[in-house]
């Protein structure tokens, strides 16, 4: 069924099929460029008996499928079932659904090339809960050919993953990447909510990305209940949003400059990026903009003095970040570390799934800010930045030209909320204390590292009967395993800054 | 090369002169909170506002770490600093009995001085400096969500120089004086914790900073997390906040390291 992706749908107006008409369906619509934005399996409880009369009685979930094009939607059902046919060698762009759906719900996917587990949590078809990372892995045989394990706990202060590399000498024949180290059993803590601690949750999904994640949340609570938030909260959420961007690729850029040895852009954004952390603070008193965001508006007011103070401060990092990031780019011996690096093709990532800035730097034009838009703000001439040529290069282009976007955005918006007053509405509206019964609603938002995707499903009482998150990060794994391929070994923390996933966001 | 010069010239010194001149903080920053009355009847209104049960009325069979006999006492172990019990008394009895200051000094060195009540107390001091001059940390992330990660990683920029006071993160637990621990420390990252735990080199400290690694946080329900590093290893430090300042974790390092 097709559905506009602001609006939220009945779940039983969703067709519930069987696998094979599913399965056709899916088929068809992904051979006319639609991708999988969710696949998950939904409770036995939230189908109709009329659903249930054909499927197996011990079977204790069924499948919910839905795939975007532009701004619209297209979803289907499937009755309870043990066992399905893979999408995953067609379109490998499943292959990590697939896994989870095993993993979590017991539902085989046959014909998946590799179903190894995703989180290495204990598996719902019981028996014992596999160690974490503990699987075979895709090896290389032959004399000359060594293996590099890294992991989970690594050099800096960053988040635990285990990296498989097959060498040839130096060079990478195959990256395999295992995570589920983070674990930290989030969906669930959702579940049966809404509650009081969900926003502060959603704020934790991935701590870089604290408001994408907290919007998403409350988006979709806001179109379950049908709920808009007054226009000073919708210009405040954005202006957090593009802070977080801000911050985050202001952090990146320094951080490939650090991996390429050019140590002036390195030093200065590590600091820039704090300023805008700063600025963000200054709306809400967190760095990370926590406590900022709830469901049917903000928790904090910004007046016309507020944007006053607010709008120098980001003139001058503005300046600090552009000025860092343009000696960098002028740097011959950078731009020869960046070229070439790293690379994954347009078809690759498109295959992959891939989203974000991954995504447009292979030249695919995908931005949830454009094409699954959370509001009806102007982009003010902002449009979708991409590049060609899917290397580390491409990623660090597409960082610089979205940081311009982002401070066009945020002054827009600081001059729009400069103008208003109490009299063009409160800082949050009132959404009803119970969500309808037996609904659907997702929201997509263009989180710094890319698309970020939450889908609640409510139940007879309206609460969470299903809460699905996936992260950028979800699709982007593979792209990062994919760009080391050919690479040399020693090029892998290049690689690894450029596309900067999130542990915690893919595991949760 | 003129260029980079320049550019040099434009983004200035910008390392501050930490403690002898303090962090200029958000107005809307909520550092250390403070417990003004304890006559709160059978008012519960802050308990019922906070997302991770950090508040608990005392009484008489359910005394504070002080013997404090009523009024709330605020764990900021658990505490996320989001301000909302002090919003609840506020609207429920016109002035708050809970006020979230500036202070941005919230570290401490034992598990009970991070239990706010009404009653004020002397905190335990640190344990004695061994180190010297030259402070070691490995850094475990065990469940964080990547906030009090980056917070601590940023000390290492050249705003906070964490350096210049001794102190470093180092790749290798063995070559470090303890760890940092962030995280809630999940199932599947226990035994990688206890691992990097052996391998640190006797004496050693061990460091919780952020509320899931004093007390598990927002995680503290989730049956795939255990409620943070206490229980695993004796820490000595605790920076609460989620995440915290960085500055509040730069002071706890300093007086940790004397």
């Amino acid at each position: 069924m097709h559905f506009s992706h602001a609006s939220s749908v009945a779940i039983h107006a969703l067709p519930c099929l069987d696998f094979a008409s599913l399965r056709n369906d899916v088929l068809v619509q992904l051979a006319s460029g639609w991708r999988v934005i969710a696949f998950f399996a939904l409770p036995r409880s939230l189908f109709t008996e009329q659903e249930l009369h054909e499927c197996p009685a011990d079977a204790k979930h069924g499948l919910c499928c839905i795939l975007a094009r532009e701004k619209n939607l297209w979803a289907v059902r499937c009755a309870p079932l043990h066992a399905f046919q893979s999408f995953s060698p067609e379109y490998p762009q499943f292959q990590r659904f697939e896994r989870e759906i095993l993993e979590s719900y017991a539902i085989e996917s046959t014909g998946h090339p590799w179903p190894k587990p995703v989180r290495f949590i204990d598996p719902a078809s019981g028996g014992p809960r596999p160690g974490p990372a503990q699987c075979d892995y895709f090896q290389v045989n032959g004399g000359q050919i060594h293996e590099v394990a890294v992991g989970p706990v690594h050099a800096g202060i960053i988040e635990p993953g285990h990296f498989r590399f097959q060498c040839y000498g130096e060079n990478v024949l195959n990256l395999e990447i295992s995570l589920g180290f983070q674990h930290r059993g989030l969906e669930k803590l959702l579940r049966d909510g809404p509650h009081l601690r969900d926003v502060a949750l959603t704020e934790c999904i991935a701590g870089d990305t604290s408001i994408g994640h907290a919007t998403a949340y409350c988006v979709l609570q806001e179109r379950l209940t049908n709920t808009a938030p007054p226009i000073r909260a919708k210009l405040l959420r954005r202006i957090a949003l593009e802070c977080e961007r801000l911050a985050n690729h202001t952090g990146d850029l320094g951080a490939i400059a650090g991996d390429t040895g050019f140590l002036p852009t390195s030093s200065w954004n590590g600091r820039i990026r704090g300023d805008f952390l700063n600025l963000t603070a200054t709306i809400c008193g967190n760095r990370f903009g926590r406590t900022l965001l709830c469901p049917g508006g903000v928790n904090h007011s910004f007046e016309r003095h507020d944007c006053e103070t607010f709008l120098p401060r980001l003139e001058a990092a503005w300046a600090d970040v552009s000025g860092a990031v343009d000696i960098m780019f002028a740097s011959p011996s950078v731009l020869d570390r960046l070229t070439g690096t790293g690379k994954v093709s347009a078809n690759l990532a498109n295959e992959l799934g891939m989203v974000g800035v991954a995504a447009r730097a292979c030249g695919l034009a995908m931005d949830a800010r454009h094409q699954a838009p959370i509001d009806d703000l102007p982009m003010h001439d902002v449009n979708i930045r991409t590049a060609s040529g899917g290397d580390v290069l491409g990623r660090a282009t597409v960082r610089r030209l979205e940081l311009a976007d982002s401070v066009t955005l945020i002054r827009a918006d600081i001059e729009s909320l400069a103008s208003m007053t109490d009299a063009d509405g409160e800082w949050k509206t009132d959404i009803p204390a119970q969500l309808p019964s037996h609904s659907l609603a997702v929201a997509q938002v263009e989180g710094w590292r890319g698309e970020l995707c939450h889908v609640a499903v409510t139940d007879g009482a309206g609460k969470f009967a299903a809460y699905k998150i996936y992260d950028a990060s979800w699709h982007n794994w593979s792209g990062l395993e994919m760009a080391l391929r050919g690479e040399q070994i020693s090029d892998f923390p290049l690689c690894n800054k450029s596309f900067n996933l999130s542990y915690c966001g893919h595991d949760l | 090369m003129f260029d980079i010069f320049s550019q040099r010239l434009q983004q200035k010194y910008r390392t501050l002169d930490f403690p002898n001149k303090q962090p200029n903080l958000s107005a809307r920053y909520l550092g250390r909170p403070e417990i003004l009355h304890d006559d709160c009847g059978d008012c519960h209104a802050c308990m019922d506002a906070c997302p991770t049960a950090a508040i608990r009325l005392l009484s008489a069979s359910n005394p504070g770490p002080r013997q404090e006999q009523k009024g709330p006492a605020l764990d900021m172990g658990r505490c996320l600093f989001c301000g909302a019990c002090a919003k609840a008394c506020e609207q429920k009895n016109g002035t708050s009995k809970i006020r979230f200051t500036q202070d941005y000094h919230v570290a401490a060195f034992a598990r009970e001085d991070l239990i706010i009540t009404a009653k004020a107390h002397t905190p335990a001091v640190p344990p004695r400096n061994i180190f010297g001059k030259s402070f070691k940390l490995r850094e475990i992330s065990a469940g964080g969500c990547n906030a009090c990660e980056a917070d601590t990683n940023v000390l290492g920029t050249l705003v906070y120089d964490l350096g210049k006071f001794g102190i470093s993160f180092v790749a290798s637990p063995r070559h470090a004086d303890g760890i940092v621990l962030t995280g809630p420390v999940t199932r599947n990252m226990r035994e990688a914790v206890i691992a990097t735990w052996e391998a640190v080199p006797e004496p050693r400290l061990a460091i919780a900073v952020g509320s899931c690694a004093i007390s598990g946080g927002l995680f503290a329900t989730s049956d795939e997390c255990l409620n943070g590093l206490d229980g695993l290893c004796d820490v000595q430090l605790y920076v609460p906040g989620c995440p915290p300042n960085p500055w509040s974790i730069l002071d706890g390092l300093l007086r940790l390291k004397g």
